[in-house]
Order: structure tokens, then C-alpha cells, then sequence
């Protein structure tokens, strides 16, 4: 091999060692793009619900309620044949097989949404008046294009006449897209239409500010005793290195230490956000912990002997001037502890927040379910529309994660000082 | 009740501020002294003395109240004649004398349970009136002694800064609470749990099937149960499916993960870093149980259609597709921190390099790495302690039966998987299968901790050399 042989050699090596760095950066970050890509797909159809435009006619004979009726007696009332009754008029059906097909294109609370259209305006008995009804899962994701047709008919969920009918409301422009409330506003519930994160948002929000309230002022002193206080001796380098390893432990175990000592030994209630915060705290302390030191160690010397000499204590020094310069950082690395909790999942679901809760809590002590909890529960169902649901609760979460980020991202590069 | 008597302690005390700091402000203009601190700090050092030990004192007591009452409860009970023949019909009697109590009961109720539930509400009735009682004194009492001290001029900003310091330092040991709590709840269990199996069968047992040991006491277990139960505890399976799994992400995850960090390090413009180095750290922030959703339902159907249609057998919940996306999730653990490792290589090694003719990659590989190997090591061991206490992804993505298998494509489980399973739902708390759970999670935690030792001594180690 001559010289010049050696050195193109040398250099095409070089080339190579380059690519493979472009290459590996190019691969994490096309994954990114798959993922974000493969949730946005999946879940932007949830926002919008289909709904089935049919005529109501409150017949006075089959209810028996009168025009001006208290909002008591209607929530009393039985408005099921009339439900049943409006239902059938969305299409001729020649028996009673057929019928309960075509009643099964809409969702279950089809009786409640003519209930609530009835109480919003309660002169209408003997009247008729358009209403769109949610339509069942099925309708949903055939009309969101989730659902293959050309599979055969005893494979498919839909019948043959359940699809004729579609075909034929969509023909008459009676099959609708709204905005779907009930995803944000309902429960957990079995049938994907009507299930909603409502209850799952209430409880991460309980959790995340009971998390914050017992973390953050706890991380704070801590911090500030280890940096500014603690003399050097064993017992503060055992301290140090307890933190170090706490933040290292898997999250399961926490799941574990909760169990034992916040549910058997003192008998908090279970799958409540109160143990949940506080399990949460337990783990997102160690984890602000040592950003909030890394502040504190950033603020110069010079800042506390300045202090020194002008008379303060050692206390006036450290909590006039060195903790307000270490705020923003503090800060930000709380939020960003916070981020990681609030996706946290699997000490929650040790503590039973996996329970199938339908109301939304109004208290941090009453069973919830939580935003990562329930991507979990729902991923495990077997119907089609949860995938959309999952992924859609999966994008609530990611945008508050970003939000989070964002924030603290923008509290340390605006306030921050920078000590050159 | 409790709150009440927060909020009570808390208008007090908030009240006493102002008390103290115009009362000193008034003695030292009456007697024309000198205070030894701003008028402020003896109102903190009123506030501080009349909440603390006020508060300290409800703290413990609200600890400790229900399991006196409990024990009493259960003594007075058994007195009567009520018959239990151990802790669990003890514990149901308690709960039952509990619900009469608030009249959420609705069953036979005989006179026995009648008049313990009357005694009970007279025992709650009399702790209550005595915490209230004992508390209202301890207030006075530290109010009292507080306020002769200030009358007595202390050096009340002193004072207040040594009690302050002992709150810090109260702060700071909750992280070794954290630890105590942990190794307390684990060992509990575990011990319990290796009473009843032999600390060599779950060892190096080569089966695990915790749904055999349906026996829900472990203290009243025969020896044929015992017989039955004895090799349904073999943790051989799951360290092995564990660690293939991890062993799959960090083949996904080393080789990407460390070609980002050099080429973060050695080769890309400020701009370029700028912009990709937080977008591969998304990939840490992204929750787990994405991955395991997008894992478990994308990835692995994928790789199962593509094995059909190469002839293959793909179990859905394969080994390779839980390992591949914990890989990615593990990434820019590798890249960063390998990243800093590199940088902190001093420039001058590199010039020594150049000077005598090697180029960019040949100065890397053979003087750059090998300086920063064991900086490099340690974030690979950390990386590894991550994937294998990772419980998401293995419990969404993976199998849940213990195959002792090498193939990838097979469906394998995780230690982590197992504890979920085991106690997801309701658990009867002394059957040796919940007990297992917390030996699992005792292996787990020793096994993290050891690599998190070893890894942040090395990097420490890689740190001190070069400072």
C-alpha cells in the first residue's frame, strides 16, 4: 500500500466515523418524529365526536309531564320510550332484530341527551325538534375511517343493515362531526364514546399540587441546609449520598414503599390523589433536590461575603441575597421534576389508581384515576375507539409536559443571572 | 377537627407576631434599653415557639391515636365476649364497631358490638377533649416561657436562626426517612416472605408461577401446601428475561447513544448542537407509558406482521419490541452524559494527538475514549440500572408467563412486570404471593443500588482525574 493509498484510507475512515454520528443523531430524532407523528394520527380524530341528526317528538302520550314541569320532575321522568321511539324513526326496520340493529347505532345515553335537551327548554312537550345524538362507538369509527368495511360480515362488529343504514344516513346528511365535549368532560366509562378524561385530569391536577406542596419547600431547605449549612462532616456526606441514590431508584419502588406504609401500616384511603401526591413527593424530591443545589452552588462567593461584611448573619445572607439569586433556577428545576411526576405511572398503579372510577373527583380523597393511569387502562382495552382515546389522552399529556418545559426553559434563560 | 386546630394554632400564632413586635418595641421605649434584636424577631420567636411543638405534638398524636383506640377497642371487645380467633376477624370486628359508630352499618348487629360501638365513640370522644386539652396547654406553655424570654431581652434574632437551622436540617433527613422507609417496607415483607420459602429455592429456582400459591395466610400454611408452593418461587426466569430485554435496549441504545455524544462533542457546529441536543433529550421526557402504549401497539404488531411474512413466528408481545423502544427511550441518557464525559477531556490530550499527524476520528478513537472510558462506563452502567428497573414499557410491551428463552422474538417477562402483576387489583396482604412482590422489589433495589454505586464512583473517579 503506497502513501497516498494509506492516507485516502485514513481519510475515507474519517468520513465513515462522521456518518455514523450524523446517522445516530438522524435516527433518534426521525424516532421522535415516528412517535409524534404515529400519536397525532392516531388521536386527532378523538376531539370530534359523530352524531346522528334525528326528529324528536316529545309526545305528551308517552310522556307525562306537563309544558313549565320542575327540572326535578323531569330528571324523574321516563323518557325512555320516547328515546326508543325516535330512535326507530331514524330508519324503516321490519323486525325486531333489526330494530335493536338500528338502536344500536346510538350511543347508550341517547336517553339522557333528549332528557338534557328537554330541561334546557321545557315547553316542548307535544313538539318536535331536531336533535343530534352521539352516535355508538361503531358509527364513530366507521365514519372516522378507523374501521375496515370490506372485512366479511360475520368478522366485522357492524352488520350488513346497520351498514345499509349508515350508507343511507350519510346519503341524507344526517351523520354529523361536533366537537367532542364528552372527551373532556365525562368519567371513565366502558363504552369509548362517552368515556372522557374529565376524571383523570382532576386527579392528576390533585396529585401534581399535592406533589408541589409537600416537595417543593421541603427540596428548598434541604438544598439550602446541604449547600449553605451543613457542616462537612459524616453525617451530611451520608445525606448527600442517600439523595444521589434515592433519585436513581425505580419508580416501581416507590409504588412499593407506598403500599406498605401510606396504605397498610397508616390506612390512607386507596386510589385516592392523596396518596398519590404524597408518593409522588417522596420520589420528585431528590429529583429537585440536586438541581436546586446546583443553583444555589452556582451563585458566587463573593454575593455572601459581600453580605458578611455588611453585618448580616449567616442566615440574613443566605436568605436576602443567595436565595433569591437561585430562585429561577430552583424553579425550573421544580417544574421540570414536576413534568417527570406527572407522567409518572407505575408506583400509581400499585396504589390502585388503576380502579374503573366513572365520577369525577370533587376532593383529593376520593378515588381517581390519573392522565398517565389512564392511557394505561385504556391501552389494555380491546375496542377500537379506545386507541383513539388513548392516543388523544396521550397528546393532553405531552402538550402539558411541553407547556411545563416550556416554562421552565423560559424562567431560567429570562431571569437567570449569568456569573462570568 | 385537625384542621380546625391548624387553623386555630395558626391565626394564634400569626396574632402573636405583631403582639411580640409592638410589646418589645413598647418595653424598650419604656425602659429606654437597647433590644438585642429588630423588633421582628421576637415576633418570629413568638410565632415559631407557640406553632412548632403545638404542631409537633398533634403531628405524633394523630399517628398514634388509632392504633390506641384500635388495641383498646379489640381488649374492651374481647372482655365482653366477643370471639376472634386471630388478627384479620379482630381487625373485621374493629372495622365492623367502626361503621355502627357513623351509622354506615346496615347488618345484625348483636349487643356486644352495640355497647363496644357506645365505648368506642366514648374513647374518641375522650381522646379528642384530651388532645384538644393537652394541646391548649402546650401552647400556653411555650407561650408563657416564650414571652419571658423576650421580656428578659434574649437575642431573639439568634434564637430564631438556631431553630430555623434545625428545621433545615429536619428537611434534609427526610431523604434518609425516604431511604429507611423503603428498606423498612421491603425487608418487612421480604423476611416474612423467605420464612415461608427457602431463600435458595427463589434464588435459583428455574420456575415462577406465583399464581399457584393461592394460600392466603402465610403464618397457617401445611406442609403440603408448602410442598405445592415450594418451586412455584424460582427468580431464575426473571432476572434472565430481564436481563435479555435490557440487554437487547443496550444494544440498541450504546452504539446510538454514544455516536450522538461524540458527534455532539467532537464534531457538531454550535447550531447544529443547539438545535438537536434537546431534541434527543425529549426522548427522556416523553412518559414511559407512551412508549409502552406506542411499543405495545404499533411495534409490535409490526414486527409480528413482518415476521409472518418472512415465515417467522413473532409472539406480539416479543422480547425485541420491548428492548428496541427502551433502547430508544434510553438514548439520551448514554448521549448526554457521554457528552459531558467527552468534553471534559482536556484539549490538550487532542492537540498531542493532531500534532503528530492522526486525524479527527483516529484521535477520538485512540486517545479521546480511551481517556473517558470510565466516565463512559458509568453512564452505560447507569443506563442499565434505568432499563431494568423500567415498568412501563416491559409491562405493556412484554410477556407476563416466565419463559426461560434466548430467542427475541419470543414473549419473555421482567421482574418489574411481575410486581405490577402480582399486585395489581386487590391483594390479601399476607399471602406469600403479595409477600413476593416485595422480595422482587427488594432484588430490584439492591441490584440498582449496587450499579448506581459502582456508576457514580467511576464517574467520580473519571471527574477527579482530570479537574
Amino acid at each position: 500500500m503506497t502513501k497516498e493509498e494509506r492516507l485516502k484510507k485514513r481519510h475515507r475512515s474519517e468520513k465513515r466515523f462522521k456518518l455514523y454520528g450524523v446517522a445516530s443523531i438522524f435516527v433518534a430524532l426521525l424516532f421522535v418524529l415516528i412517535l409524534v407523528q404515529n400519536i397525532f394520527s392516531k388521536g386527532s380524530s378523538a376531539f370530534m365526536k359523530t352524531a346522528i341528526n334525528v326528529e324528536v317528538f316529545f309526545d305528551p302520550e308517552l310522556l307525562e309531564l306537563q309544558n313549565g314541569a320542575s327540572s326535578d320532575d323531569i330528571l324523574q321522568a321516563d323518557f325512555f320510550d320516547i328515546t326508543i321511539e325516535t330512535l326507530l324513526k331514524a330508519y324503516p326496520a321490519k323486525n325486531l332484530d333489526e330494530e335493536n340493529e338500528l338502536i344500536d347505532l346510538f350511543s347508550t345515553d341517547a336517553e339522557i341527551e333528549i332528557r338534557k335537551a328537554f330541561l334546557e327548554n321545557n315547553n316542548l312537550v307535544g313538539k318536535k325538534i331536531n336533535l343530534e345524538i352521539t352516535a355508538s362507538d361503531d358509527i364513530d369509527q366507521l365514519h372516522k375511517g378507523n374501521y375496515p368495511r370490506d372485512l366479511p360480515e360475520d368478522r366485522r362488529r357492524i352488520s350488513n343493515f346497520q351498514l345499509n343504514i349508515y350508507d343511507n344516513l350519510v346519503e341524507s346528511k344526517k351523520i354529523v362531526k361536533n366537537f367532542n365535549n364528552y372527551f373532556f368532560k365525562n368519567g371513565d366509562s366502558r363504552n369509548p364514546e362517552l368515556a372522557g378524561i374529565g376524571g383523570a385530569l382532576v386527579g392528576s391536577f390533585y396529585s401534581i399540587l399535592i406533589c408541589l406542596l409537600l416537595s417543593f419547600p421541603v427540596a428548598v431547605l434541604a438544598s439550602i441546609y446541604l449547600e449553605e449549612f451543613a457542616p462537612k462532616n459524616k453525617i451530611t456526606d451520608f445525606i448527600e449520598i442517600n439523595i444521589n441514590n434515592l433519585a436513581a431508584v425505580p419508580s416501581i419502588v416507590y409504588g412499593l414503599l407506598a403500599l406498605q406504609i401510606l396504605l397498610a401500616t397508616i390506612q390512607l384511603p386507596r386510589s385516592t390523589p392523596l396518596v398519590a401526591g404524597i408518593t409522588l413527593a417522596l420520589m420528585t424530591l431528590p429529583r429537585i433536590i440536586i438541581p436546586c443545589r446546583a443553583s444555589l452552588k452556582a451563585v458566587p462567593p463573593s454575593i455572601r461575603e459581600g453580605a458578611l461584611a455588611v453585618g448580616a448573619s449567616k442566615f440574613q445572607s443566605v436568605f436576602h441575597h443567595v436565595v433569591p439569586l437561585a430562585l429561577p433556577g430552583t424553579l425550573s428545576g421544580t417544574i421540570i421534576g414536576l413534568a417527570q411526576a406527572l407522567g409518572e405511572t407505575a408506583p400509581l398503579i400499585l396504589i390502585g389508581m388503576v380502579a374503573f372510577v366513572v365520577d369525577i373527583p370533587s376532593t383529593p380523597i376520593d378515588p381517581s384515576s390519573s392522565l398517565p393511569v389512564q392511557v394505561y387502562l385504556w391501552s389494555e382495552s380491546a375496542e377500537r375507539g379506545f386507541v383513539e382515546k388513548t392516543s388523544a389522552t396521550i397528546m393532553m399529556l405531552l402538550s402539558f409536559l411541553i407547556v411545563m418545559n416550556f416554562i421552565a426553559v423560559y424562567l431560567r434563560q429570562k431571569f437567570e443571572k449569568r456569573w462570568n | 377537627m385537625n384542621l380546625v386546630l391548624i387553623f386555630l394554632i395558626t391565626i394564634f400564632s400569626l396574632s402573636l407576631f405583631f403582639y411580640g413586635r409592638s410589646k418589645t418595641k413598647s418595653i424598650s421605649i419604656q425602659n429606654n434599653i437597647k433590644l438585642n434584636a429588630l423588633p421582628k424577631f421576637y415576633g418570629y420567636y413568638l410565632v415559631l415557639w407557640c406553632s412548632i411543638p403545638a404542631l409537633i405534638f398533634l403531628l405524633v398524636w394523630s399517628l398514634f391515636e388509632p392504633v390506641i383506640i384500635k388495641s383498646i377497642i379489640i381488649e374492651t371487645a374481647a372482655n365482653q365476649g366477643a370471639i376472634f380467633n386471630d388478627k384479620n376477624e379482630a381487625n373485621l370486628i374493629y372495622e365492623k364497631i367502626k361503621a355502627i359508630h357513623l351509622g354506615t352499618f346496615f347488618g345484625d348487629i348483636d349487643s356486644i358490638l352495640k355497647e363496644s360501638a357506645i365505648s368506642y365513640a366514648k374513647f374518641l370522644n375522650l381522646f379528642t377533649n384530651s388532645k384538644i386539652v393537652l394541646i391548649f396547654g402546650i401552647v400556653i406553655a411555650s407561650v408563657i416561657y416564650s414571652l419571658k424570654k423576650i421580656k428578659n431581652n434574649n437575642k431573639a434574632r439568634d434564637d430564631v436562626e438556631l431553630i430555623l437551622k434545625g428545621l433545615l436540617f429536619a428537611s434534609s433527613l427526610i431523604a434518609i426517612l425516604t431511604t429507611l422507609g423503603i428498606i423498612f417496607s421491603l425487608l418487612f415483607e421480604s423476611i416474612k416472605f423467605f420464612s415461608v420459602i427457602n431463600i435458595f429455592d427463589y434464588l435459583f429456582g428455574t420456575n415462577w408461577s406465583p399464581q399457584r400459591a393461592f394460600v392466603s395466610d402465610a403464618s397457617k400454611i401445611t406442609s403440603a401446601e408448602l410442598e405445592e408452593i415450594k418451586d412455584a418461587f424460582g427468580f431464575i426466569p426473571l432476572i434472565a428475561g430481564t436481563s435479555f430485554i435490557a440487554l437487547i435496549a443496550m444494544l440498541v441504545a450504546v452504539p446510538i447513544g454514544l455516536f450522538s455524544g461524540i458527534y455532539m462533542a467532537e464534531y457538531a457546529s454550535v447550531k447544529v448542537r443547539r438545535i438537536s441536543k434537546p431534541i434527543i433529550e425529549i426522548l427522556a421526557g416523553i412518559p414511559t407509558v407512551v412508549y409502552g402504549f406506542f411499543a405495545a401497539l404499533t411495534v409490535g404488531p409490526f414486527f409480528r406482521q413482518a415476521g409472518e411474512s418472512l415465515g417467522l413466528t413473532v409472539s406480539s408481545e416479543s422480547a425485541l419490541a420491548a428492548g428496541l423502544i427502551m433502547g430508544i427511550m434510553i438514548i439520551p441518557y448514554i448521549s448526554s452524559l457521554s457528552d459531558d464525559v467527552i468534553n471534559s477531556v482536556p484539549q490538550s490530550l487532542r492537540d498531542g494527538s493532531y500534532a503528530i499527524g492522526a486525524t479527527k476520528s483516529e484521535t477520538i478513537k485512540q486517545v479521546v475514549i480511551p481517556a473517558a472510558l470510565p466516565g463512559i462506563i458509568g453512564s452505560v452502567l447507569l443506563a442499565v440500572s434505568r432499563a431494568i428497573g423500567e415498568t412501563m414499557i416491559v409491562v405493556m410491551a412484554a410477556g407476563l408467563a416466565a419463559n426461560l428463552t434466548i430467542n427475541p422474538l419470543d414473549s419473555t417477562t421482567t421482574i418489574t412486570t411481575q410486581i405490577v402483576m402480582i399486585l395489581v387489583g386487590d391483594q390479601e396482604f399476607d399471602s406469600p404471593k403479595t409477600q413476593s412482590a416485595f422480595a422482587l422489589g427488594l432484588t430490584l433495589f439492591i441490584a440498582t443500588l449496587i450499579l448506581n454505586y459502582i456508576a457514580q464512583r467511576a464517574v467520580k473517579k473519571y471527574r477527579e482525574k482530570y479537574d
